[in-house]
């Protein structure tokens, strides 16, 4: 290394070059490689809706499988408010997370204990067979866990009420701990249960010590705090506050 | 450590002078990316290509780099190499890119890259340094990948995917031992490896820097 390169126009002349290539090297490998992500991206949230609607199973998940079944998936938009379905949006690109955060597509809710402050006025819903008598409905869920918010998919059989599978597609729980919600041993106990208690519309799946067979699975050890965020949010979202209404037309229809 | 051969550079840091045994680098991401041989792959390729290719830019830049912002230099051209990785990771691999989840990006901070830039590519030629890379990555990924089998085959009685010991919750032989899947296994692993491996070559032991005594007498505090 010869005594040039330490003069103060050396420095600066390097220290330009050299950021300049590099950020030039990370934005075109950036921009190029985004329709591959997104794509990737999408690919695996339908993927989720498809394993936690029992349709396929993890191991089946090829790219050509989960277009083939994705295409007897409607997806609809469900207003949160009356429980009607609804065009005011289109549903191929609505943005459900985004839309809870903006005001002009969100109302304020009362506190409650799953932490959600505002609810967005318009719910997707994937329907699997005919609209007004399906085989499957599918909801996404969400709400906070120990960590981190977990995203994910219940899917109810054609009467609204029967459990058809769970599972989440994001979260940081613990690993070993919160994050055995992801086991399929354990989400293999959801198919069948309950979501509501009786004939009324008052929410009773969820996890517990002491599963009462019916509405409840075993709780998941070492993570109390996973759980109940799971037992709160999965209430939440079925309750009349979310797609409650729009649950009870089928458990009228079917049950 | 023949300095001058493209097969002495490339060999030497596999058993000779491997990075995690050796000089005991990079364990952090070692304990991380082993619980399957697919991820210890894909992790040993990224971390090749890294180190492969900082060290190439590094050395053909090497002689107009100002000792004042060396480390700088080395940092920005090893971090937009990770970044490149990670976003190619996540357009091709995008299952393993999420097993891999944080450990892609901090490929940045593996010691082992900023080592090699640092004390070899600064001194050598690109080609050389190139090939240095290459070696000292495959030393690390050689450690990677026997952790990542014994992991594997044990913890989940598996093999890349594929199932090899049938397991009890389906009806098999096999107790898997959930030990080997949590990240403490691998210290034990890496633990014993290097414990073989410097009682078959002794002379990778280190001279200790002082020396244990017997336990203190109540005479000698007084």
């Amino acid at each position: 290394m010869s005594k040039s390169n330490d003069s103060i126009k050396k420095t600066l002349t390097v220290a330009f070059v050299l950021c300049l290539v590099c950020a030039v090297i990370v934005s075109v490998s950036a921009v190029a490689l985004k329709p591959q992500q997104v794509a990737n991206q999408e690919l695996d949230r339908r993927s989720n809706i498809l394993i936690a609607a029992g349709l396929i199973t993890a191991q089946e998940a090829t790219k050509e499988r989960i277009t083939e079944e994705f295409a007897k998936i409607q997806v609809k938009v469900v207003d949160l408010r009356t429980g009607q379905f609804t065009n005011d949006v289109s549903a191929a690109d609505y943005d459900q997370v985004r839309a809870s955060k903006d005001p002009a597509q969100s109302f304020a809710l009362n506190k409650m204990a799953i932490g959600v402050n505002r609810l967005e006025n318009y719910g997707l819903v994937y329907l699997v067979g005919n609209e007004a008598n399906p085989d499957r409905i599918i909801l996404p869920v969400r709400g906070p866990g120990l960590w981190s918010t977990l995203y994910g998919f219940l899917a109810l059989e054609g009467d609204g009420n029967t459990i058809a599978g769970m599972g989440f597609y994001q979260h940081a729980e613990t690993p070993g701990l919160g994050g055995e919600v992801d086991n399929p041993n354990w989400k293999a106990q959801w198919p069948g249960k309950k979501t509501f208690s009786g004939d009324t519309m008052q929410p009773q799946l969820g996890l517990s010590k002491t599963p009462d067979g019916v509405h409840e699975v075993d709780t998941l050890s070492g993570a109390t705090l996973t759980a109940r965020g799971v037992t709160n949010l999965l209430q939440f979202w079925v309750s009349d506050k979310a797609y409650g209404s729009f649950l009870a037309k089928f458990r009228q229809g079917g049950a | 450590m023949s300095k001058d051969s493209v097969k002495g550079v490339l060999i030497s840091p596999i058993l000779k002078n491997n990075p995690i045994a050796l000089q005991v680098l990079g364990v952090c991401s070692a304990l991380a990316v082993t619980t399957s041989m697919q991820v210890a792959v894909v992790m040993t390729v990224a971390v090749m290509f890294v180190t492969a290719f900082s060290n190439f830019f590094v050395s053909l830049i090497r002689n107009h780099i100002p000792s004042s912002i060396r480390i700088i230099v080395q940092m920005t051209i090893i971090a937009s190499l990770v970044i490149v990785v990670d976003q190619l990771l996540k357009a091709y691999a995008y299952d393993t890119s999420r097993q891999l989840s944080v450990f892609v990006g901090l490929i940045i901070t593996n010691c082992i890259v900023m080592g090699r830039a640092e004390a070899y590519a600064m001194q050598n030629g690109p080609i050389m340094s190139f090939w240095d890379g290459i070696g000292n990555g495959a030393g690390y990924g050689l450690v990677l990948l026997i952790v990542g089998a014994i992991r594997e085959i044990f913890g989940a009685g598996s093999f890349f995917g594929m199932q090899l010991l049938s397991l009890t919750k389906d009806g098999g032989w096999y107790l898997p031992n959930g030990l080997l899947l949590l990240p403490p296994s691998a210290f034990f692993i890496i633990g014993l490896l290097i414990w073989a491996l410097r009682s078959w070559q002794p002379e990778q032991n280190e001279i200790p820097e002082f020396k244990i005594t017997a336990n203190t007498k109540s005479g000698e505090a007084m």
